[in-house]
């Protein structure tokens, strides 16, 4: 089929842009691709690897530069014409067909014909099953593919994407919900891929997969390229370094901390939540939060942070673990009990999970706070408008009037929106997911302050942030994830970038380290995602 | 379509200006021009007894179109109001012999039941609102015609006939008690926490939860409610035919009450309630539908008309979200 020598590239992006509403999503992105490699695309939230993936496959075109396939320029209008000339996807969510059989699945849209021009099924299960074969899976191909387990409908979908002789592979976080059996039988496959000539583009942020799996390395962040390179002539503390855009030379430098919170040690935590686990997302989390001190939660996108939040928060199900507020244990799953017990939240995403567009910037700010300032449910204008003024003045956020839509604010404005809304409750304990992300700078100061300001009126707060220096000069003491799990802990002058860093690249443990949790804790039935 | 996306920018705001007036004001304007139109054109439009007879007859979709805006505002819907009418007017006939105040009691409690059921689906099952309410809009016509074993009841009792058509100073009973359920859920929308809960909802359910506002049970409440104003809705037709007939009370009265809401500026995507809206929406369809019979149009025509403006009262809202 294709007869390029190893060193051709099968797949050139160069210099490619990309805007949204003015935007710079991507911006001068240049890749190579080699058929036989496996390529490991990194970066944190925001650093457009989305955006590049689905250039590649045709869902956006690019508004500069050019994507070269096969030494031609092409440009792909639709994923469908990507998949045609051999750039086959493997997204994290499997999109096949639940209901059909792993026969159909396989070879849906190029079904195998009698004279008749019906369906050959007995031809159509034979192919299936020779085609399954050399992934290891020995299933019945005529049992519906729900009926499966998610690994095995993963290696159907690389198995169905292979069988149509593609010639690049993009595997989005394929690993994000496997069992670590399955996690190498995907290996296996991946390597069998190169052997193959395939060229593989592996997204991943388990550094462990790129070291193992990978030989060459792009690293994207805010939408630019900012490395690429062969995996072996990079560390893992390098590749961490420029995932985070802190420079190893540039943070060894004396740091100032713009504050120290003065806490006691020995004083009883106000939140204490131990041992919160669930299959896949979280292995036995355990964070302490005393009055007045700000603790950072650190740890590359997917390691944990929002989870750990979510989870103390009670919007995250968990299997195990307890949430403990003042001596008092937190009911599990419930928002409501946990701003009853003194927990406010500003979640990560701000449009999605905060604001509410459609209505006021005053009855934004009460909303949460609206039983405490009404009386027997019928609303009090004068008490909210007594609220709504204080929480605007003193947070400095410009609108019209309190009666402006939300929507139409700044995102600065709609973070301090949030922040009023939550501290209307007078909360004892705040969890802030990235409070400053994506807000102008002037926002970003007046916030970093406030939460200095709140610690020391005495409020416990759990503060993270997707830029390392946020986390490390906010905070009293902070806590690293990896994969899940506590990895560290770093308080007073540990607490330096490079610490953060070293904790995260740091080698998996040597005993079973990739299990998150071992296999008989865990339930039968896959990982519901979702809620 | 391209065109208006790739509009200067600029721009945005005077289009999107012009669409919330035409969205939100719309409905009064076209109220008004129906209103001259009759005037002019149809004989014995401004008598007091056409007057009386235009408001008596939209009171039935005018209560539905209220509790509807309540459910639309959480971008929910209830297709099933029209079989609980039915359920309610069947109720009515059956327990008549209780006496009037227990029979009404009974009929609108069917009708919360129907809600609950709808509310459960919705808020605890997640069930997409569209799909429980439809559910319900069959079965519940059903359950209805068991009820009255599939027969039209003549409904004779004083105090029903007195509800039905009697008036307190020239003003018909039936309009006073729609303008009271208005005046109770403009009262619910604006001045309680159960009122924001429901925009609050609609606009960001995701939101609402780490909120801490009370979703499911704000649902269960909305759905209840809902289904009560069509069961008082069958009770007040129900009193005002002096006739129960299951198979036909309320039938495709959800088309009515919907376009009225949409059309009086309550967004299908929820997040906003319309109040005023609503009633001069509901009133539009019903001055709609009588200038086409008085002047000697099909009924059927009236279903049309009524489809397409329900289709270009959304558009102009998808519009509206877009710009």
């Amino acid at each position: 089929m294709t007869t390029a020598a190893p060193a051709a590239v099968v797949l050139d992006v160069r210099e490619v842009s990309k805007h949204f509403a003015g935007v710079l999503a991507l911006d001068r992105v240049s890749m190579e691709l080699r058929p036989g490699e496996v390529h490991a695309l990194v970066g944190e939230n925001g650093a457009g690897k989305s955006t590049l993936i689905k250039v590649l496959t045709g869902v956006h075109q690019p508004d500069e530069g050019e994507v070269r396939y096969g030494g031609e320029p092409v440009s792909f209008a639709r994923p469908l014409d990507a998949q045609a000339a051999g750039i086959a996807t493997i997204y994290q969510e499997v999109n096949l067909v639940p209901l059909l059989s792993v026969a159909r699945n396989l070879l849906l849209g190029r079904e195998p014909t009698n004279a008749l021009g019906l369906i050959d099924q007995r031809r159509m299960n034979r192919i299936a099953r020779e085609t399954l074969a050399p992934y290891g899976i020995d299933v019945d191909v005529r049992r519906p593919l729900r009926q499966l387990g998610l690994g095995i409908q993963q290696m159907v979908a690389i198995a169905r994407a292979i069988a149509a002789d593609h010639r690049v592979v993009i595997m989005d976080e394929p690993t994000s919900s496997l069992e670590p059996r399955e996690v190498e039988r995907l290996m296996q496959v991946v390597d069998r891929l190169r052997r193959d000539g395939v060229a593989v583009v592996y997204v991943s942020h388990r550094l462990d997969e790129v070291f193992r799996l990978c030989d060459r390395v792009t690293v994207l962040r805010d939408g630019r390229r900012v490395h690429s390179g062969p995996v072996a002539e990079i560390t893992r503390l390098e590749l961490v370094s420029k995932m985070l855009g802190r420079d190893l030379a540039d943070v060894a430098r004396a740091r100032t901390r713009f504050n120290e919170h003065s806490t006691d040690r020995a004083a009883e935590p106000v939140l204490r939540a131990s041992d919160l686990t669930r299959r896949h997302v979280l292995d036995h989390v355990s964070v302490e939060i005393r009055a007045g001190e700000v603790i950072g939660l650190a740890g590359l996108l997917g390691s944990g942070r929002t989870e750990t939040v979510k989870a103390i928060y009670g919007v995250l199900p968990l299997d195990s673990g307890a949430v403990e507020v003042g001596g008092g244990r937190v009911r599990a799953g419930s928002p409501r009990s946990a701003i009853a017990a003194g927990v406010a939240l500003i979640p990560e995403d701000r449009k999605a999970e905060g604001i509410i567009p459609t209505l006021s910037v005053r009855d934004n700010i009460v909303l949460a706070a609206l039983p405490r300032l009404s009386q027997a449910g019928f609303t009090s204008d004068r008490r909210q408008d007594a609220v709504v003024e204080r929480l605007m003045s003193r947070l400095r956020i410009k609108a019209s009037s309190p009666d402006q839509r939300v929507g139409e604010l700044s995102g600065g404005n709609q973070q301090k929106v949030l922040l009023a809304r939550m501290l209307c409750l007078d909360p004892r304990v705040l969890l802030l997911d990235d409070p400053t992300r994506g807000i102008d700078v002037g926002a970003k100061a007046e916030i970093q302050a406030l939460i200095s300001e709140l610690a020391d009126q005495g409020m416990g707060v759990l503060l993270i942030s997707s830029e390392l220096e946020e986390v490390v000069e906010g905070s009293d003491r902070v806590v690293v994830l990896r994969d899940g799990a506590v990895v560290g802990e770093l308080r007073g002058d540990e607490a330096t970038e490079d610490g953060v860093m070293a904790l995260i690249a740091a080698a998996a443990r040597e005993t079973g380290q990739t299990e998150l949790i071992d296999e008989t804790a865990a339930s039968p039935d896959g990982p519901d995602d979702g809620d | 379509m391209t065109a208006t996306e790739t509009a200067p920018a600029a721009q945005a705001p005077g289009r999107r200006r012009l669409l919330d007036l035409v969205a939100e004001n719309g409905v009064y304007v076209g109220l008004l021009l129906l209103i001259a139109f009759n005037l002019l054109f149809t004989r014995r439009f401004g008598e007091i007894d056409n007057i009386r007879l235009q408001f008596v007859q939209v009171v039935p979709v005018a209560i539905i179109a209220l509790g509807m805006a309540l459910v639309i505002g959480t971008r929910g819907i209830d297709l099933s109001v029209g079989s609980v009418m039915a359920i309610a007017s069947a109720l009515l006939a059956l327990y008549l012999g209780y006496g009037p105040v227990v029979a009404i009691a009974v009929a609108l409690l069917g009708g919360a039941v129907v809600g609950l059921v709808n509310g459960v689906l919705v808020s605890v099952a997640g069930v997409q609102p569209i799909v429980a309410t439809l559910a319900l809009l069959v079965g519940g016509r059903g359950l209805a015609l068991v009820l009255a074993r599939g027969r039209l009841t003549e409904v004779f009792d004083p105090t029903l006939a007195t509800i039905g058509s009697a008036r307190v100073f020239e003003v018909p009973i039936v309009v006073l008690i729609a303008l009271a359920v208005a005046v109770v859920i403009g009262i619910l929308v604006s001045r309680t926490t159960f009122g924001r809960y429901l925009v609050a909802i609609g606009g960001n359910a995701e939101a609402s939860v780490l909120a801490g506002v009370p979703v499911r049970r704000t649902l269960l409440t909305v759905y209840i409610l809902c289904a009560a104003l069509a069961a008082l809705a069958g009770v007040i037709q129900t009193a005002r035919l002096s006739a129960s007939d299951p198979s036909f009370v309320g039938n495709l009265i959800e088309l009515s009450a919907i376009t009225a809401v949409v059309v009086g500026g309550t967004p299908l995507s929820g997040g906003r309630i319309r109040i005023m809206g609503t009633l001069a929406g509901a009133m539009l369809m019903q001055l709609i539908a009588a200038t086409l019979i008085t002047h000697n149009l099909p009924d059927s025509a009236t279903r049309m008309v009524q489809a397409v403006i329900i289709v270009a009262a959304v558009l102009i809202q998808r519009q509206r979200g877009a710009a």
